[in-house]
């Protein structure tokens, strides 16, 4: 790491590992925060640094997204890891937990490597693979949580899956507490979610498509929090959509158990009836639900019963959105989306900017065991400088991902990454 | 091609579902209809309006009845029909609907007849062909013009729409019929009832606009037209009710069901019928039965709604 030391001056620095609000400077030198602070410019600039005004700007913690679907291996058409660290890199981003479901699954050592290695050799953010509960995802057997573990894996779960056996889920629970392994687990019970394809209810009825129930998510969300009770194993609950999953969740917490939880930006924007005549971006996993429900996960965030945010960013091919509604594939692209859909809701006045942008650094950070996610000196420089205020139109043609199905395709946001940086190195900079 | 004026018939480019048309949309249909049918029960049925377009019939879901009666109505407005099989072509070896669509459109029909299994596709199609575009049912969603040829119907015998009470029973929550109907009723001031077991009723059908109930006896009292809807065989052995024997017990039309309706009631089913199932044979030969006359309406209504599209706007309302 020969890059010229960087120093961002006169900037707003928010940085929830350290609850830090304060203008000040932030010196990077040799890929780490050499100091990040109102005082920092007091040892002076290192020679020959690269000075940055950051006047106007707010320096996050460049944020680290916990739930990321990517093509490569198997579905490069979709994603490679190299287009989704571009499109992370405009989005703030600058680490992304890849699920395991490519094809091959990441459920052994072998491709766990290549994912790193490919990701050491082509992406501009940090890459953490996440891997299978279970091989090949089949629901059968567990992987080799000890080796992958050992190989620097830092979570496991099934992707988009659920696994349905109440008796494996509970020995992978045992084995992984053993470990000090996180079970990440998306719940939604595939035969009582059927064929359904939105959020079960009115507004589905009149459309003439199957709806999914509520209970689809919280049934099994409720089997793993009384096994994460019996097992005692890291649970977190990857990605809830109902006000009632946020209060099951809440009171596993009280009950003191090792549990968090993660919402996708998708459903503390977006409601049921985004769904308009059939739109199929807006065909999700879980539904999209109704408006109490994003209500009830905005409280959830705001009073921490919900951990972080993630982009759930899942990229699909034009030919598997442009379908009739019940045959499209379900997902949304949304690495780049992430931060500015999230500040809607600083600029609105419903979550503090503090709270939001912990839901997106140091909490993930702190889930995944990652030395991330925050400004504090000696950690990697991992940033991102961001205008607050700065309006933009997300059109089509600024999507870095390799697919375009965003939920958020021509939505009006107030807050644009300007500049972000991976240890140290610049990895994306906006046209000003 | 022309531009949308909601509340005229005649500008509109497409016929995708009731939801949208208003009550003058709906009876000035009504009333070209009534025009058709006389055409229909002429020995000499072709009128020439349609001479020299072109309308294709594309059902990716098999249905003679529908089919039939679209082909026969575009034949008796003077347009070439050309019927696409799907079970032979391209769309069973994986060809995407909008790929379809385009190939179709690159042929410059004047209208698309579509059924499609899918809730949605159909609109989804209109949006990729330069072509008008009818609906012939997609998925659990639409299928306007049963609803329309059920309204035609029932106004031929009751003169009216208004203030009957109609009761639609069964399989509510996979009939894109059902749905069709209640929104053209309610747009027509009719009292709507569904009357079917719970498993068989959509989520929040309380709020679209029906009396909900779960006894054929109580739906169907004082009832001016009974509507039943066909349930599909998958549906019927232990998935959605328990067996047929049980289903016909509780919600079978029979004599003694029917005599709770008022006297003078109209028995209607869209068709095809499951006999001992949805529906008692002598009922639906009986004389309150008014399902033979549903299948001649089917045409004039067809001949309708495609005269309404494409014979008035390819004639120079451009």
């Amino acid at each position: 790491m020969s890059e010229r030391p960087l120093v961002v001056e006169t900037v707003r620095i928010v940085d929830p590992s350290r609850k830090l609000d304060a203008v000040g400077t932030i010196i990077v030198d040799n890929g780490v925060i050499a100091a990040a602070g109102p005082g920092a410019l007091n040892q002076g600039r290192p020679d020959g640094a690269m000075v940055i005004d950051g006047t106007g700007l707010t320096a996050l913690p460049g944020l680290v997204d916990a739930r990321v679907f990517i093509g490569e291996p198997g579905g490069e058409h979709r994603e490679t890891i190299a287009s989704a660290s571009r499109a992370a890199a405009a989005g703030g981003v600058t680490s992304i937990l890849t699920m395991p479901d490519t094809d091959p699954v990441i459920d052994d050592v072998a491709i766990a490597e290549f994912v790193m290695r490919t990701a050491r050799d082509t992406a501009l953010v940090n890459v953490f693979p996440a891997a299978a509960l279970t091989k090949g995802l089949r629901g059968k057997e567990m992987t080799e949580i000890g080796l992958l573990t050992d190989a620097g894996v830092k979570a496991f779960t099934e992707g988009r899956k659920t696994l349905a056996d109440p008796a494996l889920m509970r020995r992978i629970m045992t084995y992984a507490r053993d470990f000090g392994a996180v079970v990440m687990h998306e719940t939604q019970d595939a035969a009582l979610a059927g064929g359904g394809v939105m959020n079960e209810g009115l507004y589905a009825s009149w459309l003439g498509l199957p709806g999914i129930p509520g209970e689809a998510e919280i049934i099994p969300l409720e089997r793993d929090l009384r096994l994460a009770a019996l097992t005692g194993c890291r649970y977190h609950a990857a990605k809830i959509s109902l006000g009632e999953s946020a209060a099951v969740v809440a009171a596993a917490k009280r009950r003191g158990l090792s549990v968090t939880a993660g919402v996708s930006i998708n459903h503390l924007s977006l409601n049921e009836n985004d769904v308009g005549q059939y739109r199929t971006y807006f065909r999700l996993s879980p539904p999209l639900r109704r408006e109490e429900d994003r209500l009830a996960m905005v409280e959830a965030l705001a009073d921490g019963t919900v951990d972080i945010i993630v982009s759930s960013h899942d990229p699909q091919d034009a030919d598997d959105k442009r379908r009739p509604f019940a045959e499209a594939e379900a997902g949304a692209i949304g690495l780049e989306t992430l931060l500015p859909a999230a500040l809607r809701l600083y600029h609105s006045g419903t979550v503090p900017l503090m709270r939001l942008v912990e839901a997106m650094t140091s909490a993930p950070a702190a889930l995944l065991g990652l030395d991330r996610g925050t400004l504090k000196p000696g950690a990697p420089a991992d940033l991102a400088l961001v205008d607050l205020d700065r309006p933009f139109v997300f059109t089509e043609d600024l999507i870095c991902s390799r697919s375009k199905n965003s939920a958020f395709e021509n939505a009006r946001f107030a807050g644009q990454v300007l500049r972000t940086i991976v240890a140290g190195r610049t990895v994306f900079e906006a046209a000003r | 091609m022309t531009a949308p004026a909601p509340s005229l018939p005649s500008r509109r480019r497409h016929l995708i579902g009731i939801a949208g048309l208003s009550p003058q949309d709906i009876t000035e249909l009504l009333d070209l209809a009534e025009a058709e049918v006389a055409v229909s029960r002429q020995v000499e049925k072709k009128k020439s309006v349609l001479k020299g377009r072109t309308q294709i019939n594309l059902f990716f879901e098999a249905s003679t009845r529908t089919q039939a009666s679209f082909e026969l109505a575009g034949k008796r407005l003077g347009a070439d029909v050309m019927n696409m099989s799907v079970a032979s072509s391209s769309v069973k070896k994986g060809e995407t609907l909008i790929d379809t669509a385009m190939t179709l459109n690159a042929m410059r029909p004047d209208l698309l007849v579509v059924r499609h299994h899918s809730a949605g596709a159909v609109a989804l199609l209109a949006q990729k062909v330069a072509c008008s575009v009818v609906s012939a049912g997609d998925g659990a969603h639409e299928h306007p013009t049963q609803a329309l040829l059920d309204a035609l119907t029932i106004r031929r015998h009751k003169g009216r729409i208004a203030t009957l009470i109609v009761a639609i029973c069964g399989d509510v929550l996979h009939s894109r019929v059902a749905r069709s109907n209640i929104i053209l009723l309610n747009v027509l001031g009719a009292e709507v009832r569904v009357v079917a077991p719970s498993t068989l009723l959509p989520s929040g059908i309380e709020q679209m606009g029906v009396k909900v109930f779960r006894r054929m006896d109580e739906g169907l009292k004082g009832a001016d037209v009974v509507m039943m809807l066909r349930l599909q065989r998958e549906r019927m052995e232990g998935a959605f009710v328990p067996s047929v024997r049980e289903y016909f017990r509780y919600f079978g039309l029979d004599a003694t069901k029917l005599a709770y309706a008022k006297p003078d009631a109209l028995v209607m089913h869209p068709g095809p019928m499951n006999r001992g199932v949805e529906i008692a044979s002598e009922i639906a030969d009986g004389p309150m039965s008014v399902i033979e006359e549903q299948v001649e309406m089917g045409v004039a209504v067809r001949m309708a709604v495609i005269e309404h599209l494409i014979g008035v706007s390819a004639g120079g309302n451009t």
